[in-house]
C-alpha cells in the first residue's frame, strides 16, 4: 500500500456526524433519559427591579413532594461566574431584571411542575428601573456600580481634534441597532446529577464546557475534579449558548443536589426567548472630517451598548465592537470612545459577531453619507481610504499580510453586476411608483480569535491520541454546534498525518476527558484550535519517527503498524499542543494599541432589494458575499457558514424586532418574533478569495462571525439607493419605514 | 383514553391523557427522540411527522387525534439502513448544520416531493416555508431537495 497522498483539506467532505443527523439518531439533551429522573422549572421575577418581600407557595398543590431551591441553598458563591461574578445564580433580596431566576422547583411529573411554577408568587416591592442607554448614562438612577458603566474603552490614533478646523467637510451621523434573539432551533437545556460523594455532573446544550465547569466550581465550592461537564449534541448556538448555559447548569445541579435525583431542566421557547441573552442594542455617533478628494482625515466615534442588568460578557463585546468601529480603512486620526452601560433588561450577551455587527453597521451606513457629502460614489470613497499592506488600523496594527481590498471590491461589484443594475434600477424607479429597486454594499473586516491578549491568557491545549489500530482521536473542548467543528478538525488532522478522513474521530467534549482548548466562540475554532490540532498531530508523528518506528514517508499500513508497536511498548500514544502566540503579535491592554487580532477576514457584500411603497416591505432579491478568509478547509461547509450568517443578518436588518415593555420581552414566541423563512430569503451567492495565513492550519483564518457584519449596512445602503431616504436604525420594519416616509 | 397508533409500521397501544400532544406520545411514550420540539406553537416545524402520509406538525396534533392512524417519523424513513433519497440528499448536499431542524425538514421535504416530484427552486422554498432553519440560510436545503428529486425521478 502506498502513502495516502490525497489532499483532504480544501475538499467538501461529508459532515462527520451527518448520518446521525439525517436518521434522527443524534441525541440532544432533551433526548437523554436517566433512571428516576425528575424535571426542573425556574420561577422568575415578573418585574424589572425591586426588593423581594416574600415568596409564597399558593394553591392546592402537594408542595411537600417538590424540591424547592432558593438562594439560601447555595453552598458556594451565589454567582454565575464569568468575568466579574456579579450575576447571582438565584436572586437574593433584590431583582435587577425581569425574568431573573428566584426559585427553582423539581418534581417527577412535568405537568404538575408547570402548575406549581405558576403557583409560586414572588412579592416584590418595585424600585425605579432603567430601560434606555441615555437614562443609564444620565444616571437617572444608579443601578450598577457607581455610574452604571460596565466598561469604557478609548482607542486613539493621531489626534482628531487637530483636524476639524482644516477639513473640507465634517459629516455627522447617528446609528442604532436593536436587540436580536439568537433563536437556535433547539432551546436551552441541561441535565444534572449531583451529590456530596460524586460531585456534580451535567450534560447539556452548550458551546463552552469549561465556562460551565468554572461556574459550577464557584457555585458549589468544589475542587475541579468533582465537577464534570459533558456536551450533548447541540442544536445551534450562535453565541446564545456561550454564557447562559452556566446559569442553567447551576440551576439543574442545585435541584439535583437537593432532590438526590437526576434533574432535567429544559426551557420552552417562550422562556428561552424571554430570559436568555440577546444581541446588545447599540448606538453609534460618527463625526468625520474629510477633504474634497474624499480622504478621511479624522474619524471620531462614540459607541454605546446596552449590557442589561449584569456585566456578563459586555466588556468583551464592547471591546470587539470598539476595535471594529473604524473598519478596514486607513485614517491617520481616529478616536473611538465606547461604553457598555447597565440597564434593567435581562443581560445581553454573546451573539455571532460580538459587537462588530453593531459598529460596522454604523460605519458602513455613515460612509455612504460621507460619500454623498463629498460628491463621490460610495465605492470611490472607499477605494480612496482602503487599508493597504504596511498601513495601520485604528489600534496601530500594521497590516503585514497581502491585502487587496480594491480587487475584492471590484470583483464583488462585478459578481453582483452592480453598475449595470444601478443604471437599470434608476430607469425602473423613474417609471414605477410603488416598486423601488436598489443595490448597495458594505466593505468590512472581522478579526479571528480572542481580542488582544485573550489567546495568550487562554493558553488553549489540544490533545490527540492514536489507538493500536492507527485510528486517531482528537481531544478538544471545542464543540460541534452545527458549524462543522468535527469535520474540519478531522480534515486538518487527516491532512497533517496523511491518513484517511474516516480514521479520525473526535472525543465527546467532556471536561473529565478533554483538555481545555478554550471556548467555542470568536471564530477561533478553525484558526486557533485547528492550528493546535495540526501541531498536536505532527507531534504524534514525530514521536513515532523519533522512536524509529516510522520514516517521514509512510503508508497507511506502516502508520498502523507503528502505532500498534508503540502502544504495545509504551501504553499510550498521545500528543498535546499548547497555544503560542505568533511572533510579532503584541497588544497593550492599557492603551488599547497593538495587534488586536492575529488575522482578519476581509469581505465585500452586495445586496439588491425591492422596496414596496404600498406595504413598505423590503425584499432582498439577490445577495453576493465575497470574502477572503485564508485557505478554505471545506468549501461547502465554509459557504454554509456564510449563507447561515447572511440569513441571520438579513433577519437582523429587516425582520427581527424585540418588543420591550418595561424590560420584559413581549413577543417571546416564534409566532411574533419573525426570523426569515426559506421564502423570505434570496439565493445567497458565496465567493471566496484565498490568501493563506501563515499561522493558520493549512493557511486558514476564522470565518464564523464575519457574515453577520456586512448584510445589514449593505441592505440599508441598497434601500437608500432605492428610495433616496436615509434610515439609520435596524431592524427596519415596514411600519418604521412607513413612519419615516410619511414624516 | 386508550388509543392505537401505528408508528413506523409498529402498532402501539397507549392509555393517554386527552391533553397529550402527538409529539409527546412519540418522544416520551414511545421513546422515538428523532422528532424534535423547537417551539410547541406550530411555527418551527422541527416536530414534523407524517400522519396517514401527510406532513403534520406533531406539536399541534393531539395524540388522541392520531388514534387508528399511521404515523411515520424520521426513524421510519430509512429502509433497513438504506437512507431515503431525501436523507441522502441532506447529508450529501450539506442541507444541515446543527441538525435540529433536520428531521422535520426531511419529513416536510418528503411530503413536498410526493405532491410535486419535480419542484422548482421557488416551489421548494414555498413548500418548506413552514420549517425554520437558523443555521443554513436554506441554500443547501434547497439543493438537498433538488438532489432527492433527481434521485427519486431517476429511480
Ligand atoms: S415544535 Fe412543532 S412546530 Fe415547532
Ligand atoms: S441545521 Fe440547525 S436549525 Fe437547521
Amino acid at each position: 500500500m502506498s502513502t495516502n497522498q490525497t489532499q483532504i483539506v480544501g475538499q467538501s467532505i461529508q459532515r462527520k456526524e451527518g448520518r446521525d443527523k439525517v436518521t434522527g439518531a443524534m441525541r440532544y439533551v432533551d433526548d437523554l433519559l436517566f433512571p428516576e429522573m425528575w424535571f426542573g422549572a425556574t420561577v422568575r421575577s415578573p418585574i424589572a427591579r425591586g426588593r423581594i418581600r416574600s415568596i409564597e407557595f399558593t394553591g392546592n398543590l402537594p408542595w411537600h413532594e417538590f424540591t424547592i431551591v432558593t438562594a439560601k441553598d447555595i453552598s458556594g458563591q451565589n454567582c454565575t461566574a464569568l468575568i466579574l461574578d456579579d450575576q447571582p445564580c438565584l436572586a437574593d433580596k433584590f431583582v435587577n431584571h425581569a425574568e431573573e431566576p428566584v426559585v427553582l422547583l423539581a418534581h417527577p411529573d412535568k405537568y404538575l411542575l408547570e402548575e406549581a411554577r405558576r403557583a409560586v408568587k414572588i412579592d416584590i416591592e418595585p424600585l425605579p428601573a432603567l430601560f434606555t442607554m441615555d437614562d443609564a448614562l444620565n444616571q437617572t438612577e444608579i443601578i450598577w456600580g457607581d455610574d452604571n458603566v460596565f466598561k469604557t474603552f478609548l482607542v486613539e490614533k493621531g489626534n482628531v481634534d487637530d483636524v476639524w478646523a482644516s477639513a473640507d467637510f465634517i459629516v455627522e451621523g447617528e446609528y442604532e441597532t436593536g436587540a436580536q434573539e439568537q433563536l437556535y432551533i433547539e432551546p436551552n437545556g441541561m441535565i444534572a446529577m449531583a451529590n456530596a460523594d460524586d460531585g456534580v455532573t451535567v450534560w447539556g446544550s452548550l458551546q463552552c464546557p469549561y465556562y460551565v465547569h468554572k461556574a459550577l466550581l464557584k457555585l458549589f465550592g468544589l475542587p475541579p475534579d468533582k465537577v464534570r461537564v459533558i456536551q450533548a449534541a447541540t442544536g445551534g448556538g450562535f453565541g446564545g449558548k456561550e454564557e447562559y448555559p452556566s446559569m442553567i447548569a447551576g440551576h439543574a445541579a442545585l435541584l439535583a443536589w437537593k432532590a438526590g435525583k437526576p434533574v432535567k431542566l429544559i426551557y420552552d421557547r417562550a422562556e428561552d426567548m424571554a430570559a436568555t441573552t440577546k444581541r446588545h442594542p447599540s448606538r453609534t455617533r460618527h463625526r468625520t472630517a474629510v477633504n474634497k478628494d474624499g480622504k478621511l482625515l479624522a474619524m471620531d466615534i462614540e459607541f454605546v451598548i446596552d449590557g442589561g442588568a449584569y456585566a456578563t460578557l459586555s466588556s468583551v463585546v464592547l471591546s470587539r465592537g470598539t476595535i471594529h468601529a473604524a473598519g478596514p480603512y486607513a485614517c491617520d486620526n481616529v478616536r473611538v470612545r465606547s461604553k457598555a452601560v447597565a440597564t434593567n433588561h435581562p443581560p445581553h450577551g454573546a451573539f455571532r459577531g460580538f459587537g462588530a455587527p453593531q459598529s460596522i453597521f454604523a460605519l458602513e451606513r455613515h460612509l455612504n453619507k460621507v460619500a454623498a457629502t463629498v460628491g463621490l460614489r460610495p465605492e470611490e470613497l472607499r477605494r480612496r481610504n482602503f487599508l493597504h499592506e504596511g498601513q495601520t488600523t485604528a489600534t496601530g496594527q500594521v497590516i503585514r499580510e497581502k491585502l487587496d481590498l480594491d480587487g475584492l471590491l471590484t470583483r464583488a461589484l462585478e459578481l453582483s453586476d452592480y453598475h449595470a443594475k444601478k443604471e437599470r434600477f434608476a430607469e425602473h424607479n423613474a417609471t414605477n411608483a410603488t416598486q423601488k429597486k436598489g443595490i448597495g454594499f458594505a466593505t468590512f473586516l472581522h478579526g479571528a480569535g480572542f481580542t488582544g491578549s485573550g489567546e495568550r491568557f487562554l493558553e488553549s491545549v489540544v490533545g490527540i491520541e492514536a489507538t493500536a489500530t492507527g485510528n486517531v482521536c482528537i481531544l478538544v473542548a471545542s464543540t460541534e454546534i452545527g458549524q462543522g467543528t468535527n469535520t474540519i478538525l478531522s480534515q486538518i488532522a487527516a491532512e497533517a498525518l496523511r491518513l484517511d478522513y474516516e480514521m479520525i474521530e473526535l472525543a465527546q467534549p467532556d471536561t473529565a476527558n478533554v483538555p481545555n482548548s478554550g471556548p467555542t466562540v470568536a471564530s477561533r475554532t478553525c484558526m486557533i484550535v485547528g492550528k493546535l490540532v495540526e501541531s498536536a498531530a505532527l507531534g504524534l508523528k514525530q514521536t513515532l519517527v523519533q522512536s524509529g518506528l516510522l520514516t517521514d514517508d509512510y503508508s497507511l499500513d506502516e502508520w498502523r503498524q507503528a502505532c500498534a508497536i508503540y502502544i504495545a511498548e509504551h501504553g499510550a500514544l498521545k500528543s498535546f499542543s499548547k497555544y503560542e502566540a505568533p511572533p510579532n503579535i503584541f497588544w497593550n491592554d492599557e492603551t488599547y494599541q497593538g495587534d488586536a487580532y492575529g488575522a482578519y477576514a476581509w469581505a465585500v457584500y452586495v445586496a439588491e432589494v425591492t422596496v414596496n411603497l404600498v406595504t413598505y416591505e423590503t425584499r432582498v432579491d439577490d445577495f453576493v458575499a465575497l470574502q477572503e478568509v485564508g485557505k478554505v478547509i471545506n468549501p461547502v461547509l465554509a459557504a454554509g457558514q456564510i449563507e447561515g450568517g447572511v440569513a441571520q443578518a438579513i433577519g437582523y436588518a429587516l425582520y427581527e424586532n424585540v418588543v420591550w415593555d418595561n424590560g420584559t420581552m413581549r413577543n417571546n414566541q416564534m409566532t411574533n418574533y419573525i426570523m426569515p423563512t426559506s421564502e423570505d430569503l434570496p439565493p445567497i451567492r458565496v465567493f471566496f478569495e484565498e490568501n493563506p495565513y501563515t499561522y493558520g492550519p493549512s493557511g486558514a483564518k476564522g470565518i464564523g462571525e464575519l457574515p453577520m457584519d456586512g448584510p445589514a449596512p449593505a441592505i440599508l445602503n441598497a434601500i437608500e439607493s432605492a428610495i433616496g431616504v436615509r434610515v439609520n436604525c435596524i431592524p427596519l420594519l415596514p411600519e418604521t419605514l412607513m413612519k419615516v416616509m410619511n414624516a | 383514553m386508550k388509543i392505537n397508533v401505528t408508528i413506523n409500521g409498529q402498532a402501539h397501544e397507549a392509555d393517554v391523557e386527552p391533553r397529550l400532544l402527538l409529539v409527546h406520545l412519540i418522544r416520551d411514550v414511545v421513546g422515538l427522540t428523532g422528532t424534535h420540539v423547537g417551539c410547541e406553537t406550530s411555527i418551527c416545524g422541527a416536530c414534523t411527522v407524517h400522519l396517514n402520509g401527510r406532513a403534520v406538525k406533531s406539536c399541534t396534533v393531539l395524540a388522541v387525534q392520531a388514534n387508528g392512524a399511521e404515523v411515520t417519523t424520521i426513524e421510519g424513513l430509512a429502509n433497513n439502513g438504506q437512507l431515503h433519497a431525501v436523507q441522502e440528499g441532506f447529508w450529501e448536499c450539506h442541507g444541515l448544520q446543527c441538525g435540529y431542524c433536520t428531521p422535520g425538514m426531511i419529513m416536510a421535504s418528503c411530503a413536498l416531493l410526493k405532491d410535486n416530484p419535480n419542484p422548482s427552486e421557488g416551489e421548494i422554498r414555498h413548500g418548506l416555508e413552514g420549517n425554520l432553519c437558523r443555521c443554513t440560510g436554506y441554500q443547501n436545503i434547497v439543493e438537498s431537495v433538488k438532489y432527492a428529486a433527481n434521485k427519486l425521478q431517476g429511480a
